[in-house]
């Protein structure tokens, strides 16, 4: 019983990094319909950043604010300089643009940062552990936990309780419709494509206590937290939240229990077989396509 | 008539100005009757390119030593291991519109299934090859089955997931693959008299790459690829004038991962000892790259896009880390510049000429 507990409290920790992720990427799915597999390099870039700014001396909260700002930046500069020339592009065309970001940022990481790992310095403490009951919790994982929580809450009330969140809903819903309504739907997909790259920076700042600062490291969290923004349902944010916790628990438990050189592999096959009982994700809406 | 270019697919803009050149780029020549468009080859000059292009094919492996570039041999046999893999993702991506970002995978399933049963089962190279083509198609057609109820990112996902769990599978299933330290491939015998072991391989992966490109231009032409068109410009209208769209989304997937698994056989014995750090999800993005840059929805743009993309690396050695930027950065220009790639750009060139002073 202790044991499930202690993998389920491991699974959050993982859980609530794939969920932040994978808000960012539902984020831009249902407003502009882009599927962004930059995601990874732009959080990426973000927390080497964070890294250099650390490495001038600057206070942890500046340099990580510095981090999320660059990502963001980079999220508005593709908007602006290469989806919206390129807007009328298919789903294919959009993803394939994406692709090419992707390789050029993880490609501007190596030969800027090299591809040798570094150890970025976190407040937080793997070693450094509480005690609930009998279960262990590091310090991380509370802190990764917390902050993901925190974000998500945040991004819950700009979503539903702001105005700028009316404005988003709205433009994701019919951006024709929400511009002839005065909302300036250009502004906001730019303002959601800075969330989102700046969602994906907090991950990739969370992360770097416990993995290494290295080019791939975001691979893996973000195919991921993509993975479970589809078995959450692309357009439904707290399906984001649901999958990514969801897929962390059910990594934790069946690394634990059964293997762990597998667990990445059972991602997916849970994820592929999710998809095929439920197409469109578990909380995501059913579209009647018309020709 | 069905478009062949993959204006669809992409989204052409609806400006007046494109109209004209789509309906000009449909095929790519100017067409008179219906026979013109039936044409594999057409013309003397056609014919002379296609016989210009196997001659030299041919001599090449006796005119590179001449001048000094023996080495690049080896090259041009990879060159024909992608221009397969290119040409099968350009049927399921450029053709059908189903997406896969996994199609690394499919060749380290060829790679390892070919040398797997030659060595476990001493089975004949063309054997272990068709047997490795075989063993694809059939992964193949197990991707495909989702596909017929997932589209757009949800295929992406699962295409992808499935890369990565090759990949993961062959790192931890030792027995199977040698793990991280990987499998020697034995060196096959193709039975060709008076030539080295490069040579011979080289002459069985060009004739290779040559044949199924061959199929690749006879299928878009026939009434399979008019099929895998319709699914792809709307699978909801394709399967209303009846394609049989179970037949004909995992047939797509079938072939495209039967033409990468030969091409992973190739590929495994040009290495001759396989680890699945060559299999990456980078390779299958490299994949992507090949056909989007040369140009989707065309056999010739394939073509065009592996020769370019396994040539580059090699031009480029000494800024192997600027390679992904690269990359990147042609992806993206040519997405936003001209999305039918450098063959489409290539035909509408032609066209102008052709069309002169109209």
């Amino acid at each position: 019983m202790t044991q499930l507990a202690q993998y389920l409290v491991g699974g959050l920790a993982t859980g609530s990094l794939y969920a932040l992720v994978a808000l960012g990427v539902v984020l831009l799915y249902r407003s502009s319909r882009v599927l962004n597999f930059a995601h990874g390099d732009i959080a990426t870039l973000g927390t080497f950043v964070a890294f250099t700014l650390l490495g001038r001396k600057l206070p942890f909260s500046l340099a990580i604010t510095g981090g999320l700002a660059a990502a963001a930046l980079v999220g508005v500069l593709f908007f602006f300089f290469v989806l919206r020339p390129a807007k009328e592009a298919s789903l294919l065309g959009k993803i394939v643009l994406t692709l090419g970001l992707a390789l050029v940022l993880s490609g501007a990481v190596q030969v800027v940062w090299g591809t040798d790992t570094l150890v970025f310095p976190f407040p937080l403490s793997d070693t450094r552990v509480h005690r609930i009951g009998q279960v262990v919790v590091s310090e991380t994982s509370l802190g990764t936990i917390v902050t993901g929580i925190v974000l998500m809450t945040l991004l819950y009330v700009l979503v539903q309780g702001t105005k700028i969140g009316l404005a988003m809903r709205a433009v994701a819903q019919n951006a024709d419709a929400a511009q002839a309504l005065g909302i300036p739907a250009r502004k906001i997909y730019a303002l959601t494509w800075a969330l989102a790259a700046a969602l994906g920076g907090a991950a990739g700042v969370l992360l770097a206590p416990v993995v290494y600062l290295d080019p791939f490291m975001m691979l893996d969290p973000f195919l991921k937290g993509f993975a479970a923004a589809v078995m959450g349902g692309m357009d439904s944010l707290p399906g984001a939240v649901l999958g990514g916790f969801l897929l962390g628990i059910a990594e934790s438990v069946f690394a634990g229990y059964i293997s762990f050189k597998f667990k990445t592999t059972m991602a997916f096959a849970v994820i592929i077989l999710v998809l095929l009982v439920r197409p469109e994700g578990l909380l995501g809406r059913v579209y009647h396509r018309r020709v | 008539m069905l478009p062949r270019s993959a204006d669809v697919a992409l989204g052409s803009r609806a400006s007046p100005r494109t109209a004209r050149i789509h309906l000009l780029s449909v095929s790519s020549d100017l067409l008179e009757r219906y026979q013109d468009d039936l044409y594999l080859v057409k013309g003397a000059t056609g014919w002379l390119t296609v016989a210009a292009l196997l001659v030299g094919l041919v001599a090449l492996p006796f005119f590179l030593p001449k001048v000094g570039l023996g080495y690049l041999l080896f090259i041009a046999i990879l060159m024909a291991a992608n221009v397969i893999v290119a040409v099968g993702l350009n049927m399921l991506v450029g053709f059908t519109g189903l997406i896969s970002l996994g199609h690394a995978g499919f060749v380290a399933i060829g790679a390892y299934a070919s040398g797997l049963l030659a060595a476990k089962f001493g089975l004949p190279w063309y054997a272990a090859w068709i047997g490795a083509a075989v063993i694809t198609a059939g992964f193949g057609f197990l991707v495909g089955l989702p596909a017929l109820r997932l589209t757009g990112p949800y295929l992406a996902i699962a295409t992808l997931g499935f890369g990565i769990a090759v990949y993961q599978v062959l790192v931890n299933w030792t027995a199977l693959s040698g793990g991280r330290t990987g499998l020697p491939v034995q060196q096959l015998s193709f039975g060709i008299a008076g030539l080295t072991a490069t040579q011979q391989l080289y002459y069985v992966a060009a004739g290779a790459a040559v044949v199924l490109s061959w199929v690749g231009y006879n299928l878009a032409r026939s009434h399979v690829g008019r099929a895998l068109a319709a699914i792809r410009d709307s699978d909801i209208a394709a399967e209303v004038t009846g394609v049989n769209l179970l037949w004909y989304k995992t047939l797509a997937f079938a072939i495209s991962a039967a033409y990468a698994g030969i091409a992973g056989a190739i590929i495994a014995q040009a290495l001759r000892h396989l680890e699945p750090q060559s299999f990456t999800f980078l390779e299958s993005i490299t994949y992507f790259a090949m056909i989007v840059i040369g140009g989707l929805g065309t056999v010739s743009g394939a073509i065009i896009g592996a020769v370019i993309l396994t040539l580059l690396p090699h031009y480029l050695s000494g800024l192997r880390q600027w390679l992904p930027i690269f990359y990147g950065a042609a992806i993206i220009l040519m997405m936003m510049v001209e999305p039918r790639g450098i063959y489409g750009r290539w035909v509408r060139i032609k066209m102008y000429f052709k069309a002169w002073p109209l």
